[in-house]
């Protein structure tokens, strides 16, 4: 299915993240198919980078856990591409852009596309810097996923509600990833504002750590994307993170799509 | 003086702002309010006053007249930036950022350090401008320059340990990133070199091209002539930067900056970006940067904390590119070598930074002739580094 049909369902959409290669390679082609048969929607891949800006502390240490087993993206695109047939669900790739750089972004664009992935998001990359990379991904029909953030201007948010993406991911909080006890009390007014501004469905992320947060999101965004709660989880059952990965990408998936959609109408 | 970078931030491909959104906005607020500062007259006129009442700028242009005669070559003059307030050149661009910060109605700044020069500078700056200041420290460098760490936080800073990665300045830069896109909204970063996103890369070579633009007036001066090389080490490129940009358009006097060749290039255990790296993408713009196979950003070495990082201002690879200026490299028991000799010579201990630039002019100034002229920057002074090089020296003999 693509990411735009996703989307365009009568219910929120539940987007959980991992990164590849933590705690192995092995590990994470399993955890591929436990995240689609515990709910989700869409399924965000993390590429591990030595310097991740925009992380906190529960995701570098899952990039330190890859990056020791010398887990890179050109073997990400290997085991996606195995896992790919089994599974249904769209998968994205986030990566910071210098690996992509290095490995080639002509190149990445067509591996990333050929073996089904459905679109890559960049932290680092603000769309004033992805000319090169748009040209490809244009040509490729592979879509590059923009963020907002809560110091994103109006002219910003009507610039990058412009590009040819199926979404856009709103950051919820200024600041990096990692679990946080309480949603940001100027969500709702963001997102509302954005939506006054752009028509592109927006999924939201960052410091959503638990069902409850998730389902009051869910009641104001399209999307709900959830990541560090589930590395936290994957850091502290190394040898087996199986069960408590599908045990609490259920219980989000289950709260998520409780939302229904007549709610979430009447909200935008 | 070159017209880059354009309105994008590019030094023709290098440079731009590979950053989170989240700080996309707080980029283009800065870049208003330099430029607009740029403009002020008063905002001009107070930088001014500071460099020279609280700087000591203009710092002398000194003839090193035993080395030159040691070495039999050409003529060797030193840019004394070590004599500014605080032993280097980094007082030049934190006096600067940190009155920009102050203009902005940002209360609080944080700044990055390797070798704890850039951290004390700001440390300095926000002690005498009353702001709060916080500085990121790898663990590793703060072992090696503790002297710097006491200095900071008896200038009233906190000093924050950084335990990631290599321990060293790229994580510290790392963990100031994400301190300023977290509380962006009351803080200025303050960077303390040529590197980062567009617009620090322009601003702090602003800053810094008063070392430039005085050793033209007082060569000018003193050898009615403009000098053939400028020579100066290269780590992110502040120092090297300000010493060359006002000669860009002298397209006869040559440029040389000294990377670190750390153990030698062969052993990979060094920091020449511009020397040994590939282009790719770190701390917010597109450099040469010494990274692995898979575009993983390499552990780096250097006996100078200063030096020992991964990449390098754009403005540098973009000379690189055009052949504006060569960059070469210096290995560390060079570096040790050049310290000793300038010690011994002229009387002045340099910075271990500074001191592979003084090794490479031991190597060129026999090389030329005795009516051409070098330009040596002379960064900061080596009084942090004493400890290190007594410690190496120890265990040499």
């Amino acid at each position: 299915m693509s990411l735009k049909n996703v989307f365009a369902r009568k219910k929120s959409v539940f987007i959980p993240y991992i990164t590849c290669g933590d705690p192995s390679l092995e590990k994470t082609e399993e955890l591929i198919t436990t995240i689609e048969s515990a709910g989700a929607d869409i399924i965000e891949l993390g590429v591990p980078f030595s310097d991740p800006i925009a992380d906190g502390p529960i995701i570098q240490a899952a990039y330190n856990r890859a990056l020791k087993q010398e887990v890179s993206l050109e073997r990400v695109i290997k085991i996606v591409e195995k896992q790919r047939k089994k599974v249904k669900i769209p998968i994205i790739l986030l990566s910071y852009y210098n690996p992509i750089y290095k490995y080639g972004i002509e190149r990445f664009v067509s591996s990333a596309k050929d073996i089904g992935i459905s679109a890559v998001v960049i932290p680092d990359l603000p769309p004033e810097e992805a000319r090169e990379i748009m040209v490809h991904s244009e040509k490729k029909d592979f879509s590059i996923i923009f963020f907002l953030a809560p110091t994103s201007t109006d002219k910003r948010i009507k610039f990058i509600g412009s590009q040819p993406a199926p979404f856009i991911y709103y950051v919820s909080i200024t600041g990096i990833t990692g679990v946080r006890d309480s949603l940001s009390s100027h969500l709702k007014e963001r997102l509302q504002r954005i939506k006054a501004l752009c028509k592109k469905p927006v999924a939201v992320g960052f410091g959503i750590s638990n069902p409850s947060q998730a389902e009051e999101v869910a009641k104001i965004a399209d999307g709900v994307i959830v990541g560090s709660a589930i590395v936290d989880i994957i850091g502290k059952n190394l040898s087996n993170p199986t069960k408590p990965v599908f045990d609490l990408v259920s219980s989000i998936a289950s709260c998520v799509h409780r939302v229904k959609c007549s709610t979430k109408v009447r909200l935008k | 003086m070159q017209k880059l970078p354009d309105k994008n931030g590019h030094f023709d491909g290098f440079g731009g702002k590979f950053v989170p959104e989240t700080l996309m906005s707080a980029l283009t607020e800065l870049e208003k309010s330099y430029l607009s500062a740029k403009k002020d007259k008063d905002f001009q006129a107070k930088l001014k006053e500071l460099l020279s009442s609280y700087a000591g700028r203009p710092t002398p242009l000194y003839y090193a007249e035993r080395l030159t005669k040691k070495l039999g070559g050409a003529k060797i003059y030193l840019k004394r930036e070590d004599l500014c307030h605080t032993g280097a050149h980094k007082i030049n661009n934190t006096l600067g950022q940190v009155l920009l910060a102050k203009r902005m109605g940002k209360p609080r700044v944080i700044a990055e350090t390797g070798a704890g020069q850039h951290g004390v500078a700001t440390a300095t700056a926000s002690a005498m401008m009353g702001l709060k200041c916080e500085v990121y420290m790898g663990t590793e460098d703060i072992e090696r320059q503790r002297l710097n760490v006491f200095r900071m936080e008896l200038l009233g800073a906190k000093v924050i340990p950084v335990e990631s990665g290599s321990r060293t300045l790229k994580d510290a830069i790392n963990e100031a990133l994400r301190d300023w896109v977290t509380n962006v909204a009351n803080t200025h970063c303050v960077i303390g070199s040529v590197v980062g996103p567009h617009p620090y890369p322009m601003i702090v070579r602003d800053f810094q091209s008063v070392i430039g633009k005085e050793t033209m007036r007082q060569i000018l001066k003193m050898e009615g002539d403009l000098p053939d090389y400028l020579v100066a080490c290269v780590g992110g490129g502040s120092n090297a930067m300000g010493l060359f940009a006002p000669f860009y358009n002298e397209k006869l006097v040559r440029f040389i900056g000294v990377e670190a060749g750390g153990e030698g290039i062969s052993t990979g255990k060094h920091a020449a970006s511009l020397v040994a790296g590939e282009k790719g993408v770190l701390h917010g713009s597109l450099s040469y940067i010494l990274q692995d196979k898979n575009g993983q950003i390499s552990v780096t070495h250097s006996v100078s904390a200063g030096l020992d990082y991964p990449g390098v201002g754009p403005e540098h690879s973009f000379y690189k590119d055009m052949k504006r200026a060569e960059y070469v490299t210096i290995t560390d028991k060079e570096a040790l070598k050049g310290f000793c000799v300038l010690a011994e010579t002229e009387g002045i201990i340099p910075a271990l930074e500074s001191a592979h630039a003084i090794a490479y002019t031991v190597k060129l100034a026999p090389k030329l002739s005795q009516d051409e002229i070098i330009v040596v920057n002379l960064s900061g002074r080596g009084d942090k580094d004493v400890e290190t090089v007594a410690k190496i020296l120890k265990e040499g003999t």
